[in-house]
């Protein structure tokens, strides 16, 4: 089950665990990624709490977690190439594994049709 | 989002900027590109390997005639007006009396007439001051029916010599009239990218056929705001609002060059006692380059620590893609500017290693006469 939150970034969840990734919109609005900060696995969040950075050239952007859980896997490989982050990738470059505590966090998050609508 | 009610203004390239893709941002009151299709790093590189075409129409060209002229400008900035010699630019300073920058402006001398260009976030203060101080016989215009586009790089000369334009003895810091295509253009060999380069003023009317006509060259890519930015910043430029402002000294900020000779002697600019006194003595905070160590950038505001104590500031900071790392400016104690001195950015608690270097990050390549 794919969801979108209004801040861009996806979650894909597969039984109690979801990965988690940024909008090829957000990667695309980013422009040139030049570093990213992942969490930790192991680490327990909150549904919004903050997860992660990106970095791009101008600014710095915080990716949001969209669902509480247990951070259980991390992607380190992303930061070996950061060029490799296209929008055409945003699904393959997910971020992290999350267990989710509560599925009810995806409920008021969006589908595709209703995230490709928000940004136009 | 773009909250103002103040629509924005536009140059004469914007539907250029728009059909070749670019991301068009508010900036200063315009609606400016940020980037093209390339993205800020890719246009950064080709402009320092090749050549790279800016529109800066943005900025405010104002030209000033008749007698009193040059008394005026001197009233206002540290140069010695009256030593800019025809065909000739200086980089100046609006100062206010506490010794600060109001703004930084170029001002040359062509056909007789004093030819300024301020930074379009401080024309309309900038004009209101030069209106202010007007004296009888002074003549001021405001030359918005003008574009001005950079070129800048180490081909951008070849550009312009494919297009017929005779080069030879035009150095750095000079100004000319130069015929593009039919076009009477006022070319000055200067730029704020730190590399060799030109800004073209021509007719805004004729902007969009000349700049399609740059463009045409396969040497010259365009080139928006944000790429602007990582080259001035590695070029160690100042820009006004961030290394520069009404309560920064010149010489903080690394500008004794802008203070000349004899104005200095006479001490007869806006804020000379404070400023003289920094120029004598050395200014108690200086502007240095920081080099943040482990690939985070560090941003303006970011305080900058030596054991915890707070020893400055960072002013202007993100991504060098010449240096391919993280660059950022800012301001030290001067016991601290030596480089080499390790600091701590603070940044959204955050601690990010930095190390002092000096200016600029990457060597200017200016033609020199």
């Amino acid at each position: 089950m794919l969801r979108y939150t209004t801040d861009h970034e996806w979650i894909n969840l597969e039984g109690d665990t979801g990965k988690v990734g940024i909008s090829p919109h957000a990667i695309e609005q980013l422009g040139d990624i030049v570093f990213v900060e992942l969490p930790e696995a192991g680490t327990s969040v909150a549904r919004g709490d903050s997860v992660a950075v990106f970095e791009s050239v101008k600014a710095a952007s915080d990716i949001y977690s969209p669902a509480g859980g247990e951070i259980t896997e991390v992607n380190t490989a992303l930061l070996d190439d950061l060029t490799a982050i296209t929008p055409e990738r945003a699904h393959d470059c997910w971020l992290f594994k999350i267990r989710v505590e509560s599925a009810g966090d995806l409920d008021e998050l969006m589908d595709e049709s209703a995230y490709n609508a928000m940004i136009g | 989002m773009e909250t103002s009610k103040t629509p924005l203004h536009t140059t004469a390239l914007h539907a250029f900027h728009v059909a070749h893709g670019a991301r068009m941002v508010p900036f200063a009151g315009w609606d400016m590109p940020v980037q093209y299709a390339d993205g800020i790093k890719g246009e950064h590189l080709a402009t320092r390997d090749s050549a790279g075409l800016f529109d800066v129409s943005h900025m405010a060209q104002v030209w000033l005639s008749g007698p009193g002229a040059e008394a005026m400008l001197e009233s206002l900035t540290p140069t010695d007006v009256g030593a800019i010699g025809e065909g000739r630019v200086r980089y100046s300073l609006f100062l206010n009396e506490a010794g600060g920058v109001l703004d930084d402006l170029m001002i040359a001398r062509l056909d007789g007439v004093l030819q300024l260009v301020v930074n379009a976030g401080r024309a309309d203060h900038d004009i209101a001051h030069l209106r202010a101080h007007l004296t009888d016989g002074v003549e001021m215009e405001v030359k918005s029916d003008r574009a001005l586009l950079a070129l800048q790089g180490p081909q951008s000369p070849a550009v312009l010599e494919r297009l017929g334009v005779d080069l030879a003895g035009f150095h750095f810091m000079q100004i000319g009239h130069f015929t593009i295509d039919g076009v009477d253009c006022i070319i000055t060999r200067s730029g704020y990218t730190g590399e060799d380069g030109f800004e073209i003023s021509m007719p805004a009317a004729e902007a969009e056929r000349l700049a399609a006509l740059l463009f045409a060259d396969a040497a010259v890519s365009l080139v928006g705001l944000g790429a602007r930015d990582t080259l001035r910043l590695e070029a160690g430029l100042p820009l006004w609002g961030h290394e520069l402002d009404e309560t920064i000294n010149p010489v903080a900020a690394g500008l004794r060059f802008a203070l000349s000779k004899r104005r200095r002697e006479a001490a007869d600019f806006p804020g000379a006692e404070p400023i003289l006194t920094d120029f004598t003595n050395g200014a108690p905070r200086q502007l240095v380059g920081l080099l943040p160590q482990g690939g985070r950038p560090v941003r303006d505001g970011a305080e900058l620590a030596l054991d915890g104590t707070i020893v400055g500031h960072v002013t202007s900071g993100g991504f060098g893609p010449s240096l391919d790392a993280p660059a950022a400016l800012g301001f030290v104690d001067a016991v601290l500017s030596t480089p080499g001195t390790e600091l701590m950015a603070l940044t959204r608690g955050r601690e990010t290693p930095v190390v002092t270097a000096a200016l600029p990050l990457v060597p200017h390549r200016y033609v020199r006469g």
